[in-house]
């Protein structure tokens, strides 16, 4: 599906005044489901960053529907949605719009739930790494070395693969997608919607406040997880993975530019040793391998 | 109408076939699991239109009715004990978003150590959620309850959830004849689905985002004053139930020979039964006792309970449940409610039944007995509190 930035809406899905810091990733994820559902998504948000970036009651800065719901339920609250909208004749798409610590921590559960069960919804994990709206604390998603505040000396484990587990799960529809890349993004948002079925979409989310970067740099530092090949963009329908064009020259090593020049951005990652810096290396070269696997 | 022989279990799911509901989410939990059970054949059988979501938790299948209900479907779920608990974040959130649904509960004993017979604590603990509370005493008021509670929660009046208790096996795998009114007569008695706002509209709505304290704070005291428009709405539906299938109970509370009597025995669920039996039996003893049984604890029946309060010596409550490091809870309820009385009213609260601790005819009769004694003898001997403990 090929998408012109002059066929998209100018109509504004999130508002100004919104209470996002500057350079904030999740307004700008917001905005492109906006471009690519307009008002047919019915948003549903758990606890997390896009909570606050709504701002006060009675008045919101997301000018579609949105139902706020507790951390761990948003999943289940869509797929509640999906099991409806044939027997009540409503239309709509149930659209999840959840961090990754909602993702895959607290609603893991409710997630893997929706998935097997194959509800009609679409699910988009904003993965900023970590726990950001109650302070930068670690999640199962922050990268081995970084720092957050409760991993004051970098943290000890590696980032599980979401996206591979989701697509394991069998669903009809696995995507990845970075903020950087906007015309990707909502393309495979526009195919899933017209998939029937679970369709996931996980979109990195480089966060200035989180990371330690300068929120001018937001949409740079996305752009270069893709360049080192630390976020690889694929979609994967009924189960067979294939990447997709802003990742497809990074299948060869060396087109990849230098771990380095994306790390040395992230003052999460000051402290990191050269030891650390090759283990990081090798990670993104197995995650590559791992992924290659189900091409 | 039709009479069957049915469980508790089974009459839940019958009220449930009666009441066009469009959404069912099922996980099971002893000693619920026959509800969900029976309600799956119903569905595979296409004896009812909803659906049914067969979820991965109670957590789960409280949001996806909430998600549904948003979005103007009726909807059921039911649970017990741990299920409940698991599922407590979510009860704040439906009643706070003001969604009407109904939620079963079969109330059993919540752990460690495991155990699976009733008492009332799982229930009890969830009174400060903001939802309706009824508790059924047997098992044609569970069959009624649930439909009744379906026309109360999506009353314009109340628009909260509603959750109805009974006590697991004792009435949820017990079998006792149930009357099953027409489906044109509950037709007719539950009018079409309402709630206050639907997500899936076409309207641009946000539900539930951030707001400054005065608004929260005004917001519960909007759910407060439903809990009071809602006393009125529960017996004004009980009448008409009354019209339409020949049954009522007295709305929040039904009072059993308690007009006249000097000594008022108040409790919840299935043993009230059994002390009403104890009742007429003391009463062709010669004791002026009368019970009062409790059926909707939330709202809580203050006005019943001070006028049934306001003429006798003593009222001894039994309570199936305890806020462990205080009292019972019907018990401090109670309490709450003997200030002002004109009369000086003496107060004993006894927590009994406990994990399914048996109480039968002979250990009620002796409680009772005891406190007539004590009150007789001692005069105004203030409020106490016993455990039962069976041994
Ligand atoms: C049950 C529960 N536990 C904890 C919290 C506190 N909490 C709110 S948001 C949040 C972190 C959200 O992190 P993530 O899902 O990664 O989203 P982000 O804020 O990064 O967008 C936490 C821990 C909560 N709201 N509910
Ligand atoms: S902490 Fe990050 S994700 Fe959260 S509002 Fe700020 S910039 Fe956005």
């Amino acid at each position: 599906m090929s998408i012109k930035i002059q066929g998209l809406s100018r109509d504004n899905y999130v508002l100004p005044g919104h209470t996002a810091c500057p350079g904030c990733p999740e307004t700008l994820g917001l905005r492109y489901v906006g471009m690519a559902l307009g008002k047919d998504s019915i948003i549903v948000v758990p606890a997390g960053c896009s909570t606050i970036i709504q701002g006060t009651l009675p008045k919101s800065s997301i000018a579609m529907r949105v139902i706020n719901v507790p951390f761990a339920s948003s999943a289940s609250v869509a797929s509640g949605i999906a099991n409806v909208k044939e027997i009540l004749k409503i239309g709509g798409i149930p659209v999840v719009w959840a961090g990754d610590g909602a993702t895959a921590d607290i609603g893991f559960a409710s997630l893997s739930g929706s998935a097997e069960r194959n509800d009609d919804l679409i699910y988009i994990c904003v993965d900023n790494e970590a726990y950001m709206n109650t302070g930068i604390q670690r999640s199962s998603l922050t990268p081995y070395g970084a720092w957050t505040s409760t991993t004051v000396t970098g943290k000890r484990e590696d980032r599980k693969e979401v996206p591979l587990i989701m697509l394991l799960h069998k669903i009809p529809y696995t995507a990845t997608a970075s903020i950087a890349f906007p015309l990707d993004f909502i393309s495979k948002l526009r195919k899933a919607a017209t998939i029937r079925g679970f369709k996931y979409i996980h979109l990195h989310a480089p966060c200035p406040t989180g990371w330690r970067f300068d929120p001018s740099k937001t949409v740079e530092v996305a752009k270069l997880a893709v360049e080192v090949g630390a976020w690889i963009l694929f979609e994967a329908e009924q189960h067979k993975l294939r990447l997709t064009p802003p990742s497809n020259i990074y299948l060869d090593k060396h087109k990849r530019k230098h771990i380095k020049d994306y790390i040395s951005v992230q003052g999460r990652f000051k402290d990191l040793s050269e030891d650390d810096l090759r283990r990081f290396e090798d990670f993104i070269n197995n995650t590559w391998e791992l992924l290659l696997k189900f091409t | 109408m039709v009479t069957k022989v049915l469980t508790g279990n089974y009459a839940v799911a019958e009220a449930v076939r009666l009441s066009n509901v469009d959404l069912i989410t099922a996980y099971p939990i002893t000693p619920q699991t026959t509800i969900v059970e029976r309600l799956s054949e119903f569905v595979d059988m296409k004896l009812i239109k909803a659906r049914l979501m067969r979820v991965e938790s109670e957590f789960a299948a409280l949001a996806a009715a909430y998600g549904a209900a948003l979005c103007g479907a009726r909807a059921f779920t039911a649970t017990s004990s741990h299920g409940l608990l698991f599922a407590h974040e979510m009860l704040w959130w439906v009643a706070g978003s003001r969604v009407p649904m109904v939620l079963a509960v079969v109330t059993r004993t919540v752990g460690p150590p495991w155990n699976i017979w009733s008492e009332h604590t799982d229930f009890m603990g969830q009174r400060d959620c903001g939802w309706l509370m009824a508790l059924a005493e047997n098992n044609q008021e569970i069959l009624d309850t649930t439909i009744q509670l379906y026309r109360i929660t999506e009353d314009e009046e109340v628009y909260l959830p509603g959750m109805l208790g009974f006590d697991g096996f004792l009435l949820s795998h017990t079998s006792e004849p149930v009357d099953i009114p027409d489906e044109d007569v509950i037709k007719s008695f539950l009018k079409p689905r309402s709630q206050p706002y639907n997500m899936c509209s076409d309207n641009i709505l946000t539900m539930g985002n951030l707001s400054n304290a005065e608004d929260v704070a005004t917001m519960r005291y909007d759910i407060h004053k439903s809990m009071e428009n809602a006393k009125e709405v529960i017996k004004e539906v009980d009448r008409e139930y009354e019209k339409l299938t020949g049954r009522s109970y007295g709305g929040l509370t039904e009072c059993y020979r308690c007009d006249d009597s000097k000594y008022l025995i108040v409790a919840m669920g299935g043993w009230v039964g059994t002390m009403k039996d104890v009742c007429d039996e003391l009463r062709s003893n010669g004791y002026d006792v009368g019970v009062l049984k409790v059926r909707f604890f939330r709202p809580f029946p203050e006005e019943d309970l001070t006028k049934a309060m306001s003429s006798v010596k003593g009222v001894l409550v039994f309570d199936k449940s305890v806020s462990l490091g205080s009292l019972g809870h019907i018990h401090s309820e109670v309490l709450a409610r003997t200030y002002g009385l004109s009369n000086k009213v003496v107060v004993r609260g006894v927590i009994a039944g406990l994990a399914g601790v048996d109480v039968n005819p002979n250990d009620i009769r002796g409680i009772i007995l005891k406190f007539i004694g004590d009150v007789e003898e001692g005069g105004y001997i203030g409020n106490t509190s016993e455990w039962f403990l069976g041994r």
